[in-house]
């Protein structure tokens, strides 16, 4: 029977299968963070148990690490302090590899796992983190768990789990200027609903999707969450081998060749058969970004605010109500006369080099708005100092942007970069809930382009009156 | 892990679409090295209002609500991130089954790990549930029957659930005490693996 990539990665990971359809399945690569692990390692103390692989295992703090050079004296906040010494400690303890704060190697988690070439194709990855789904760019299947779930992986190195089911996304035609993968992300949000895809894993195809680079793979997987699925995947190819080849933690000499022969039995039979299937044609993508408190409000940045009066459905109408009022928005407003006071440019979305270059080349020679703050916080130590080399930071700097140290920082706001109640952030990050940055704080997710464009202008921007 | 198998007690309705896990527990709370003590959290930008007073016509702080064992809400329950704090802060304020049309997948799965019940049932049932909710009528969950009732008013809804998580809630099992018991399995995989893909 044709099966496709994801039948393939599942059915090869496969330990155990009970007859009500229930599997055990086995996890090559689990990535760890201080938010989501203290309660697990404390469950595997009580229980006396060990960690089973720690050389599948790689840890690092990122969701509550600060931003600013100080940091190395140490965390202020004494909570945020106690959770990345609970984890420094906890690592030690348990014998896993850890990136601390003042390796060049720390960032975000989902960031640095590609980077080091932990992340392959075919493997299963999991981590205690809904934006796994990230990984799925190099055909993983990878996927966030809860953190009772950190632990079964951590004792078990397995996963109690039942099949999802397959959804294609195809993507064919030509991007215009100045659409990026975030753009064609938040499209197909839009298109299909937060839910759109629950209980599905989303495999993107298409001829746009084959071009994109494997950072730009990693934004669109990045978001499938968004669109409510377990996961998101793109077949592995030339361009996933190229990133790879002498990654510090990917297959050596031997080992290499024999990896990549077996990468090349991964994508999809031609005629295997999807449960779902979407398509989108790629030339009717605008700039994109979002109006409401959810991902699923996008809209062109040539449109307008949406009117609830013409949505019929009920549920739906009163939560656009309740977003344009969290928003302080009106019905028929132009989003470029929307003002902005703050510019998040960074998280697992959209914090890597080709993002950092994107920001960079509408910013040389330009100056970001005097009532806007511009934070850019590369997403890793290792995307920082890419970018020094290159000389985007003297750029973003001298433009007047504030060029920070890595980790989650503002796309969540569990450190000290976030919102005060009613400010307005246009945001390169995947999330536009109530208070997501900061309590009352306002989001606006876009490309990192876009971003730049709302920094320089003041207001939400058509980045393509600026290349 | 707590069993659960009858439950009767009031639901609180919250007719929201989309509750996402930022609103259910906000992230400043995220910095606890515990699983418990999250319920007076709870919902807090809904419950609180920013100097910290209790937000009168919010459901949980009505009087009637302020003791519901039971949450009803929109679609899509709990989408966003994995935080098992969600289910976490949930439990601890005393909520042991959601009714919705809809959960979101990580969500609906770290409610099974914490002995928590996300019920789905079609809008329509919802909103029966939901008026009779409002009115004060409590409801009564039987796991083993798969049956929502209502008394006095004798409504009553079956509802399906997976198998083995029935069979887990009810007899209050470990995910990790099971798993354990195919530790030889476990151990073939990875012996043929270390043939089969070197370079993992």
């Amino acid at each position: 029977m044709p099966k496709t990539l994801y039948d393939k990665i599942w059915e090869s990971h496969l330990v155990h299968r009970q007859d009500d359809g229930t599997c055990l399945i086995y996890i090559d690569r689990h990535l760890v963070h201080e938010v989501t692990s203290p309660q697990a390692f404390e469950g595997l103390r009580s229980a006396n148990r060990k960690v089973r692989r720690p050389d599948l295992t790689l840890a690092v703090a990122d969701h509550n690490v600060p931003t600013t050079v100080d940091r190395l004296q140490g965390i202020r906040e004494e909570e945020s302090r106690l959770q990345v010494d609970t984890l420094a400690n906890n690592v030690r303890e348990f014998g896993i590899e850890y990136f601390s704060m003042d390796d060049v190697r720390q960032g975000i988690v989902h960031i640095i796992g590609p980077e080091q070439g932990f992340t392959l194709p075919g493997t299963t990855i999991v981590c205690g983190d809904s934006h796994t789904a990230t990984h799925g760019a190099f055909g993983a299947l990878a996927f966030g768990i809860g953190t009772t779930e950190v632990e079964h992986v951590l004792a078990t190195q397995t996963l109690i789990a039942t099949p999802s089911k397959n959804m294609r996304v195809t993507v064919n035609g030509v991007l215009s200027l100045g659409v990026t993968a975030k753009d064609i992300i938040l499209a197909i949000i839009g298109m299909i609903g937060t839910a759109g895809a629950t209980g599905y894993v989303i495999e993107y195809a298409g001829e746009v999707i084959q071009s994109l680079s494997m950072e730009s793979r990693m934004t669109i997987c990045n978001m499938s969450i968004e669109a409510g699925a377990r996961a998101g995947l793109i077949a592995p190819d030339l361009t996933t081998f190229e990133y790879l080849k002498d990654r510090p933690r990917a297959p050596q000499g031997e080992h290499w060749n024999k990896a990549v022969a077996y990468w090349k039995t991964l994508p999809s039979d031609v005629d295997a058969v999807y449960d779902k299937e979407i398509s989108l044609d790629a030339n009717t993508i605008a700039p994109t970004l979002t109006w409401g408190t959810s991902p699923e409000d996008v809209v062109p940045i040539t449109g307008v605010v949406p009117d609830p009066s013409l949505v019929k459905d009920d549920v739906k109408k009163r939560a656009m109500l309740r977003a344009l009022d969290y928003m302080g928005l009106h019905a028929g407003t132009k989003l470029t006369e929307i003002k902005v006071d703050k510019v998040f440019i960074g998280s697992c979305t959209n914090g890597r080099l080709e993002d950092l270059r994107a920001v960079a080349a509408i910013a040389q020679g330009r100056r970001v708005s005097p009532h806007v703050q511009a934070l850019v916080v590369p997403g890793s130590g290792l995307v920082k100092e890419a970018a020094e080399k290159e000389g985007l930071d003297k750029i973003l700097i001298e433009a007047g942007f504030e060029w920070r140290e890595p980790g989650c920082s503002m796309c969540l706001a569990m450190n000290d970069d976030r919102l005060q109640p009613g400010e307005r952030c246009a945001s390169t990050s995947n999330r536009n809930f109530e208070g997501r940055q900061g309590r009352g704080g306002r989001t606006h997710l876009m490309s990192p382009a876009m971003a730049a464009a709302a920094a320089i202008s003041g207001r939400l921007a058509d980045v393509r009156e600026y290349n | 892990m707590e069993k659960f198998s009858q439950l009767t007690g009031q639901a609180a309705p919250l007719p929201v679409a989309n509750i996402d896990t930022d609103a259910i527990i906000p992230k400043q709370f995220l910095k606890t090295i515990k699983r418990t003590g999250l319920g007076k959290y709870l919902f807090n930008d809904w419950r609180y209002s920013p100097d910290n007073q209790e937000v009168g016509d919010f459901v949980l702080n009505k009087p009637g609500f302020r003791e519901s064992t039971i949450l009803i809400a929109g679609p899509n329950f709990g989408c966003g991130s994995s935080r098992e704090h969600a289910p976490w802060a949930l439990l601890d304020f005393g909520i042991r089954c959601i009714i919705a049309p809809s959960f979101a997948d990580i969500f609906f799965n770290n409610c099974f790990k914490n002995g928590v019940l996300p019920l789905v049932l079609p809008q329509d049932c919802i909103d029966q549930l939901m008026d009779l909710a409002q009115k004060g009528v409590p409801l009564t969950i039987d796991l083993e029957t798969q049956r929502v009732t209502t008394f006095p008013h004798n409504v009553h809804f079956d509802f399906d659930i997976d198998p083995f998580r029935k069979h887990c809630l009810l007899k209050g099992l470990d995910d990790i005490g099971l798993t354990e018991q195919l530790i030889s399995n476990i151990s073939v995989y990875e012996k043929n693996m270390k043939n089969e893909k070197l370079w993992l």
